[in-house]
């Protein structure tokens, strides 16, 4: 059966040119159909695809103007926060800052010409503390995305592709996803006194089994499908297996869960300063400002030092989310078409 | 069924056990500090040792442990050390409770109720304006940080709507937003669980058939697409428990609200050792009752989950 269509579909051509020289057989018309010379560029032609991954990745994602958006939006902020402290004129975000005149503090100076972004009740320069926290929060953000991610694919890919591991691993999952986040992160914090090191470990320890729990899933739907079991067959080594035949299956979820955990770290960062777990006082960070903010929220006129601070951070946390969840969605090969 | 619930709960007696202990040791590596009250720079170093030696804190780890575990049993957590001095911490959360179980319970339904609706309304106009406007919403909830969204509307929603700022129990209205607040992240995680399931459930062949039988939208609506909603339901329920409480320790304490959650943040605030410690084993326990209950749900709802093979398919 197979072979008979194959064959008719090789002579379909010869049959058409049949039609149009016995059909008409006029000069003219026969000109319409002439037979092309053999080229043996072209007959290739028909087995090359241009197809590239990272290429429709990317042509997907322009297609995507919000996203886009946001990411000049996020490239602009991020590359402001590090260029800023080499820009000239720019304060030290933890100096206390004098009048020259009167001897005192510039304490709650709102807005303006000299400081641009005010000061706080002590007397320190808003803008340079909102920039200088940015690159804090920003530092914590990335080292835990990071290390998030490169324990939660390791642990994930044996955890899924060592059968022994799984139920083991699987219990001790449930033991930890048994307890909130939030309780585990406070306990983690509260046992490490307050300190970058600190507030890096404890989000470390809690963010990676989401992550690992994902690739686990992925890897046990993949791990028997006919070619892994052919490059088992092979005597493929599982390191290869794995690196080769699987992660690049997972690089949408991956990106996605990275580009997700650095909100959520910038926002427990927040949270964890809230209730005196934080970073110390002297180190400017979201998190300080919000909460040093908070503490002054009910007089209007001070407000600017709270709705400056989490403008910032605010648009720092949506961007990575919309940009995050944008590029999951481009790098998935189903919506490359 | 008898045989599920039964392994199940042995699973999550285990995992309480775990973590029981896990905390229990976690709680050996603390700042010595936490035992004592605001004098512990006046004390001489034979003076601590004293105190720590009549709290039985220099006994060797086993004898603590099994002082610990014999008094877990007979329901005795401890005293606290710094918050309320030498009052037993149950005689401290006890009042409390009461109001973290109501707004518990208040937020988790009205997350489950405008949740499914928005979902629902997202699904019916898809690409719509609603649907934008939800998204939006949706994209706020999660990518802003709960401590900031939520300062904002104590701020501008109390003043905005003339509600009292802090928590009041005689004055009811001082419970809206709190409440409210709470619900947010419910609501988001079930309205974006919900749009995806209508969405993929309409286009399935089973609701073709009904639509080609002549069932009326609503008929459809309800007794296909909705009854194969509950079992899905059901298991997310138990996380939108755990959702609760994360919020409910930063609402508690943003508002005042004499609850358990606003509780551990003064606590952890003092270093109250004995009382962090109660707190987050309470905590812990409430987040593997609710999972257990939302395995049992399921189990419950589902027809198809056969429970003696439910390892097998793996």
């Amino acid at each position: 059966m197979m072979r008979d269509r194959l064959l008719a579909g090789a002579m379909s051509p010869d049959a058409i040119r049949c039609a149009v020289d016995s059909g008409s057989g006029a000069e003219d018309e026969l000109s319409l159909f002439e037979p092309a010379e053999f080229d043996p560029n072209a007959g290739e032609r028909g087995g090359y695809s241009n197809y590239s991954y990272w290429r429709s990745t990317f042509r997907v994602f322009l297609k995507n103007r919000v996203a886009f958006g946001f990411l000049v939006l996020l490239v602009a902020l991020l590359a402001f926060t590090f260029i800023q402290p080499m820009l000239p004129g720019q304060r030290n975000p933890t100096k206390i800052h004098i009048d020259p005149a009167t001897g005192m503090q510039f304490r709650n100076v709102p807005p303006g010409k000299e400081f641009w972004f005010g000061t706080n009740t002590i007397g320190q320069d808003l803008w340079s503390r909102i920039w200088s926290g940015t690159r804090t929060s920003l530092e914590i953000g990335l080292l835990v995305g990071i290390a998030e991610m490169l324990i939660g694919i390791s642990f994930g890919a044996m955890w899924g592709y060592v059968r022994r591991l799984d139920a083991v691993v699987t219990e001790i999952y449930n033991v930890i996803n048994n307890i909130p986040t939030t309780i585990i992160l406070m306990l983690l914090a509260y046992i490490m006194r307050p300190s970058f090191k600190t507030m890096v470990i404890a989000m470390c320890a809690t963010g990676w089994l989401g992550l690992a729990r994902f690739v686990r899933n992925q890897i046990v739907i993949i791990r028997d499908r006919e070619y892994n079991l052919a490059s088992r067959c092979l005597g493929t080594p599982t390191r290869r297996i794995i690196m080769k035949n699987l992660l690049p299956y997972l690089v949408s979820v991956i990106m996605l869960q990275t580009a997700l955990s650095i909100p959520g770290t910038i926002g427990w960062e927040v949270f964890l300063t809230y209730i005196g777990l934080g970073l110390p006082v002297s180190i400017p960070s979201l998190g300080n400002l919000v909460n040093e903010g908070r503490q002054i929220m009910m007089s209007p006129e001070l407000r600017y030092q709270l709705v400056f601070p989490t403008i910032v951070l605010s648009l720092i946390t949506i961007s990575f989310y919309v940009l995050g969840n944008a590029f999951s969605d481009a790098s998935d090969p189903r919506n490359h078409v | 069924m008898l045989l599920y619930t039964l392994k199940r709960l042995a699973q999550s007696i285990v995992t309480l056990f775990i973590v029981v202990t896990a905390v229990f040791m976690l709680m050996r590596l603390l700042p010595i500090e936490g035992y004592f009250g605001d004098g512990y720079d006046k004390l001489s170093a034979s003076q601590r040792e004293a105190v720590l030696h009549k709290m039985g804190m220099l006994d060797p780890w086993y004898v603590q442990m099994g002082r610990f575990y014999g008094g877990l049993l007979h329901g005795d957590l401890g005293v606290s050390s710094i918050y309320r001095k030498d009052v037993p911490v149950l005689e401290v959360i006890g009042p409390r409770v009461p109001y973290s179980m109501r707004f518990g319970i208040a937020a988790t339904a009205l997350a489950l109720v405008a949740g499914l609706g928005m979902g629902v309304s997202m699904a019916k106009h898809k690409g719509g304006i609603l649907d934008k406007v939800w998204t939006g919403y949706v994209v706020l909830v999660n990518a802003v940080p709960l401590a900031v969204y939520l300062l904002f509307i104590q701020l501008y929603g109390t003043s905005f709507f003339k509600l009292p700022l802090l928590f009041d129990k005689y004055r009811p209205e001082s419970w809206i937003l709190p409440a409210v607040s709470m619900s947010l992240g419910g609501i988001a995680g079930y309205a974006m669980w919900m749009r995806r399931y209508m969405v993929d459930e309409l286009n399935k062949d089973y609701i073709k058939l009904a639509r080609a039988k002549g069932l009326s939208q609503s008929a459809i609506m309800v007794r296909h697409v909705m009854r194969n909603a509950y079992v899905p339901m059901a298991q997310y329920l138990p996380a939108s428990i755990l959702m609760t409480i994360s919020g409910s320790i930063y609402i508690e304490s943003l508002y005042s609200i004499p609850g358990m959650g606003g509780l551990l943040v003064d606590v952890i605030q003092r270093q109250d050792n004995p009382m962090v410690q109660a707190l987050v084993l309470i905590f812990s326990s409430v987040g593997i009752i609710g999972l257990f209950l939302g395995d049992l749900l399921m189990a419950l709802f589902d027809p198809r989950i056969k429970l003696s093979k439910s390892e097998a398919s793996r």
